[in-house]
């Protein structure tokens, strides 16, 4: 079924100079194999598209059960001289959030419900 | 056996350290790092420079202590912080009046040498071709337009002005997490190469750098952040640190927050790039190989880290001019409160054009709506908004068309579209600036760092 990360992750954002970058975690181990699987580099460019960003650099770490994403040349060339409300990046998880992945039913965030 | 306890004092300038207090009085902390420097706070602080030479400094710095200190010295804990801005000496002196004005006694550190504004063409003299590291810019292009250029620099310096008896250690430009990785490497005797200890304290640093990003604030989730506990007394992280590295890593007692795996693992990603390779003037950490066991009653052990010998070169990163932005704004009401915010773009754009104004780039935000989601506001909603703000920015190489854009905005009160709301003010011209991360061989660098301590 398609679910929407939020359901099933949480995320913060940051900014580096130009980069926009993300941590998202899963909340269970069964959770973080589906993310790994579903978030692909191909899937988060196509969701970010409207932000005209550059390259995006993903790493798994299943230590703590979290993919690392960087999205390169995403911030107007950074927050101060960005025009947005935004200018920080602070919302790029929130928006992230909103993605629909492909997931199994019966995840264990999905089963709380 | 030894444990030591470093606690995190400010996550940038303006933060507050009135949870600070509790992690001196409950927490048994030991030193506070404290951090007052954003990538782009010494663009401010240039500023302040520039209209008064004895400024340039995180001002916070002098109430923060002033209202601490009596508790600080009772319990025999020490600051390490980077408030020195662009001007330790200036910070120093500040304080040092404070402090005697009170007839307090402090040994204030202070460490100099990150600023290598005034040494770009000699730097570039002995080789360094100082490129933007992400795009290979010749760094030519902004040279004229800079304000400032600091080298992150790393714990070392910290520990020696420790060793020599400061209690008050008071930097420039270092990297965030060596206010910490410098105590805990004076209080244990570590070795500068024994990586796997420069690792663990590393990554205490990094998480304790964010203030209450380290205990449960901006934990970013749906509906989880409602289950942090009393935020209006959130108390700031701290670390109880063991000779080999590892740590206990919690907040003082009778605090809101919340220690967590999920807390802390939030803040170990966060502004981090590859997190196999994090890099500082210490060591480069491994994330991969951290362990954090989550004990309850907000205590996480960590342990784990393991690091690879430091880079040869220093991190830098300048700070530009790079033209104006103008800002105008305006609210309406229901009904198609989008639709009315949309039109007045739509009239300003073609009274920007009309007047032959040279604006690079125009940016259109509806606040309510996509201001803060962009491309990923759920447009199922713009048509039925119960109101909603227009903002509008516009990128321009001239500040009166900056100034002058927003001044276009209040007439639409009476000539534009119905329902407006108040209008709160003009958004005067503000600078735009552009960053320039660059790498400085570190022993050019390292060979002008200075620790002078000063007994008041």
């Amino acid at each position: 079924m398609r679910v929407p990360l939020w359901k099933i992750a949480h995320a913060r954002s940051g900014d580096k100079a130009d980069r926009a970058d993300i941590g998202l975690f899963a909340f269970d181990a069964e959770t973080y194999a589906v993310l790994k699987r579903e978030v692909t580099k191909e899937r988060i460019a196509k969701h970010f598209s409207a932000m005209g960003s550059g390259p995006v650099e993903l790493w798994p770490l299943d230590n703590i059960l979290a993919l690392k994403i960087v999205l390169n040349a995403a911030l107007q060339g950074g927050a101060a001289r960005s025009l947005r409300m935004d200018n920080l990046g602070k919302n790029v998880a929130a928006q992230l959030l909103r993605m629909e992945i492909e997931a199994p039913e019966d995840l264990p965030r999905l089963r709380a419900d | 056996m030894k444990t030591v306890r470093v606690g995190a004092g400010l996550g940038f300038y303006g933060d507050s350290w009135r949870p600070v207090r509790a992690s001196i009085e409950r927490g048994g902390v030991q030193y506070i790092a404290s951090d007052h420097l954003s990538e782009l706070t010494l663009a401010i602080l240039q500023k302040d420079r520039q209209k008064d030479p004895s400024a340039g400094y995180a001002r916070d710095a002098v109430p923060m202590l002033t209202e601490l200190w009596p508790l600080a010295a009772k319990h025999g804990v020490k600051f390490v912080l980077n408030a020195g801005g662009l001007n330790p000496q200036g910070a120093r002196e500040a304080i040092a009046r404070a402090f005697r004005d009170k007839g307090w006694k402090a040994a204030i550190a202070t460490i100099t040498g990150d600023s290598v504004l005034e040494r770009i063409d000699e730097l570039r003299g002995a080789g360094e071709p100082l490129a933007h590291m992400d795009t290979g810019g010749d760094i030519s292009a902004v040279r004229e337009r800079m304000l400032f250029a600091n080298a992150y620099l790393g714990a070392q310096p910290i520990a020696r002005a420790l060793a020599q008896g400061a209690d008050i250690v008071l930097t420039g430009r270092v990297a965030d997490a060596a206010l910490t990785l410098g105590p805990l490497a004076h209080e244990f005797g570590w070795m500068w190469d024994d990586w796997d200890r420069m690792a663990a304290g590393l990554t205490l640093g990094h998480l304790l750098e964010c203030s209450g990003q380290g205990s449960g604030g901006n934990f970013g989730s749906a509906g989880e952040w409602a289950k942090v506990p009393d935020y209006a007394h959130l108390g700031y992280p701290i670390a109880e640190v063991s000779e080999d590295g590892t740590a206990l890593f919690t907040k003082p007692p009778g605090t809101g927050g919340r220690i967590s795996f999920d807390t802390i693992r939030q803040q170990l990603l966060y502004e981090v790039h590859d997190p196999h390779a994090y890099f500082s003037p210490d060591v480069v950490l491994d994330m991969g190989t951290l362990k954090f066991d989550d004990l309850g009653g907000d205590q996480v052990r960590i342990s784990g880290a393991s690091g690879a010998p430091r880079p040869k070169t220093l991190k830098v990163v300048a700070g530009y001019q790079d033209g104006w932005m103008g800002t105008g704004m305006i609210g309406f009401a229901w009904p198609e409160a989008y639709a009315k915010c949309a039109k007045s773009a739509e009239i300003i754009a073609t009274l920007v054009k009309e007047r032959g104004w040279a604006v690079e780039e125009t940016n259109v935000e509806y606040i309510g709506y996509d201001s803060l989601l962009g491309g990923n506001a759920d447009p199922a909603y713009r048509d039925q908004l119960n109101e909603c703000f227009l903002r509008m920015t516009v990128r321009t190489k001239d500040r009166r068309v900056a100034d002058g854009f927003g001044r276009l905005f209040p007439w639409l009160g009476l000539s534009g579209p119905p329902y407006v709301g108040s209008m709160k003010g003009i958004q005067p011209a503000k600078e735009l600036l552009g960053i320039w991360p660059t790498l400085v061989s570190r022993d050019l660098v390292e060979k002008k760092i200075n620790v002078e301590i000063e007994k008041i």
